[in-house]
């Protein structure tokens, strides 16, 4: 089944741009539904979490089931179906983190944020997960926050790098 | 910000350009960019695939296969599309290296993109980054921007009347999508699970074309073949293994990062030399020479190793990504074991039972054991559900979860056998609780 292609123009539940953005990446491939995980990523960016309403309009831009795109997305694990906080501090704890104290950053982190993995604080400010391998190795140990790096860390870096996100957060709701 | 190391004994080709403002266009052309890809448009595919035969250029996501070799298998009449798909889905714990050739010479894989294109007869390339790799997705994207710009990319590429097109493409995190075939399926939009070999991709591949599929690192290394020609980058690596190598070091040395250093290079100098030895005075206890998949190999086996597939593999272990992981005399394997074999039951795509149920067991087998809970009989029911686990599944992640496994137990048996009777382990602080 193919659906007449809708005029999600009128209807997107995503900005002017990344609905404009959609529209060009479905025409990029030779094949629509080429254009389903990078879609589904970039419109969780924008939205926070893959919400059904964000499934629904991706199914219909591609033209295939809900059912469909839940299948795939379930399967990638950067995508969510719950909301995280504003800056999602992800944790690599695998071989090389590990032996460079990966752990002891990850506890440590647990034990500033005052969350555990996959938790969110009160304030919705931090959410915190032990991921797999980020492919920063060499510069060990490493966490994520959102799609910023930071690598080479300790605990009182990593201090720092929580403390620089609190005061962009604050800038932002200063000049907002 | 990946920090750039250097060693004196490195032979720079696909990292030359490292750290030199290579991923401005005009830059990369001061630099000597795009000539390769004008003298191979030039020459022509047969050209082109006789100098990648000579170079001695073998896959360097870890299989190693000839890459000359595999565009050459590419049927030259084909009534479907031709793809190239470059592979920087870069997941292998302890592999970092395509992250500085996307960060500091983007153009360089677009250059090895169109040249492999031209060697096939393709019009369309893929370049799919790992979805975590989006500020590198992002200098990639400018990159192919200013290649359209240029005209060396289009309908009409450097005035040739050859078309070649480049799409970029982010994951959303998956190890399994490294696998080529759940490469393609995940580039069609749907779940990474592997197909079925035969067909294999350079017949029936993306869209059902012939596809040929390279690592990021092996397309980077083409355009640098082509410019100083296929016999005289051979010439810098070993036997049937040629060029030069992206290494990670990474672990308990004092200087870890991505050295490059001809194939061959011993791996006792690389980690006590390039690297500056092992961390804080201790001893090395054993080396993962190639991501995390890749047999340990313990200090007596390294003497004299000479860092190449041919090598690595005859010492019983494979080069794999050249991620080249190392432990200290205060590691505990079991430990190292656990967590490698939590990734792989994690990354499991759940497609084939004995990779799904095996690397499952495995996981909760090791994780009683690591909490102090095992029994005799745990340490052969690992070893044997590892074995039972190779050669069974469609794709590689069934033995790249059994093999390390299988070199812990048998290369450390006493080390897991000391971790019996509820003895606390010697080195560990962080053991789990154990689930069953």
């Amino acid at each position: 089944m193919t659906p007449e292609k809708t005029s999600q123009e009128t209807m997107s539940i995503f900005s002017p741009a990344l609905a404009a953005k959609f529209d060009a990446l479905v025409e990029k491939y030779p094949m629509r539904r080429s254009a389903l995980v990078p879609m589904l990523l970039y419109a969780q960016d924008e939205i926070g979490y893959l919400s059904d309403a964000l499934i629904d309009e991706v199914a219909a831009r591609i033209g295939i089931t809900t059912l469909d795109v839940r299948n795939v997305a379930t399967y990638y694990s950067m995508l969510r179906f719950k909301p995280v906080g504003k800056y999602n501090v992800q944790v690599c704890t695998n071989i090389s983190c590990m032996l460079r104290g990966g752990y002891d950053l990850f506890e440590h982190l647990q034990d500033k944020l005052g969350i555990g993995h996959k938790g969110v604080t009160v304030d919705g400010l931090f959410s915190l997960e032990e991921v797999e391998c980020i492919g920063v190795c060499c510069w060990a140990p490493a966490i994520q926050v959102n799609y910023d790096f930071h690598d080479d860390l300790t605990n009182d870096k990593v201090d720092a790098v929580l403390n620089s996100y609190r005061a962009k957060a604050k800038g932002e709701s200063a000049n907002a | 910000m990946p920090k750039l190391v250097s060693h004196p004994d490195e032979v720079k080709v696909i990292s030359k350009r490292f750290g030199m403002g290579a991923t401005n266009i005009d830059r990369y052309l001061e630099l000597g960019g795009y000539e390769a890809t004008r003298k191979a448009l030039a020459e022509g595919p047969e050209w082109i695939i006789n100098e990648m035969k000579a170079s001695g250029l073998r896959g360097r996501g870890g299989a190693g296969f000839p890459t000359g070799l595999k565009w050459s298998f590419v049927p030259k009449q084909s009534a479907k599309p031709k793809y190239v798909l470059v592979n920087g889905d870069e997941s292998e714990p302890g592999t970092c290296k395509d992250h500085l050739i996307f960060l500091h010479d983007p153009h360089s894989v677009i250059e090895g993109t169109i040249i492999a294109g031209l060697a096939i007869g393709a019009k369309t390339g893929f370049i799919y980054l790992r979805g975590e790799y989006r500020y590198l997705l992002e200098i990639m994207e400018k990159a192919v921007a200013d290649a359209y710009a240029k005209g060396f990319l289009g309908k009409n590429i450097f005035g040739s009347e050859t078309e070649f097109q480049v799409i970029t493409q982010s994951g959303a995190g998956a190890y399994e999508v490294g696998e080529e075939s759940a490469l393609m399926e995940s580039l069609e939009g749907k779940r990474g699970v592997p197909r079925i070999k035969p067909p294999f991709p350079a017949v029936v591949g993306l869209y059902g074309g012939p596809t040929v599929i390279n690592n990021a690192e092996t397309i980077a290394a083409v355009p640098h073949i082509l410019s100083m020609g296929g016999a005289a980058y051979a010439a810098l690596g070993s036997e049937r293994n040629g060029g030069t190598r992206l290494f990670g070091i990474s672990g308990h040395v004092e200087r870890p990062g991505i050295y490059e250093l001809p194939m061959g290079y011993n791996l006792k100098k690389m980690i006590y030399e390039v690297a500056g030895g092992i961390r804080g005075g201790r001893t090395l206890k054993a080396v993962v020479p190639g991501g995390s998949s890749t047999p340990v190999l313990l200090p007596s086996e390294i003497e004299t190793l000479g860092m190449d597939f041919d090598q690595v593999g005859k010492a019983g272990s494979m080069l794999g990504s050249g991620g080249v992981v190392v432990l200290d005399d205060q590691t505990c394997i079991v430990e190292f074991a656990l967590r490698t074999i939590k990734f792989y039951a994690h990354e499991s795509c759940g497609w084939c039972i004995p990779c799904r149920e095996g690397t499952d067991w495995l996981h909760k087998s090791l994780t009683r054991f690591h909490a102090g809970f095992g029994t005799m009989k745990d340490i052969d029911n690992i070893q044997y559900l590892a074995e039972n686990m190779m050669g069974r599944t469609f794709c590689p992640l069934g033995d790249a979860a059994a093999m390390p496994t299988i070199g812990f137990v048998k290369k450390f048996r006493k080390e897991f056998e000391d971790h019996l009777n509820g003895k606390p382990c010697p080195y560990a602080k962080h053991v789990e609780v154990a689930l069953v």
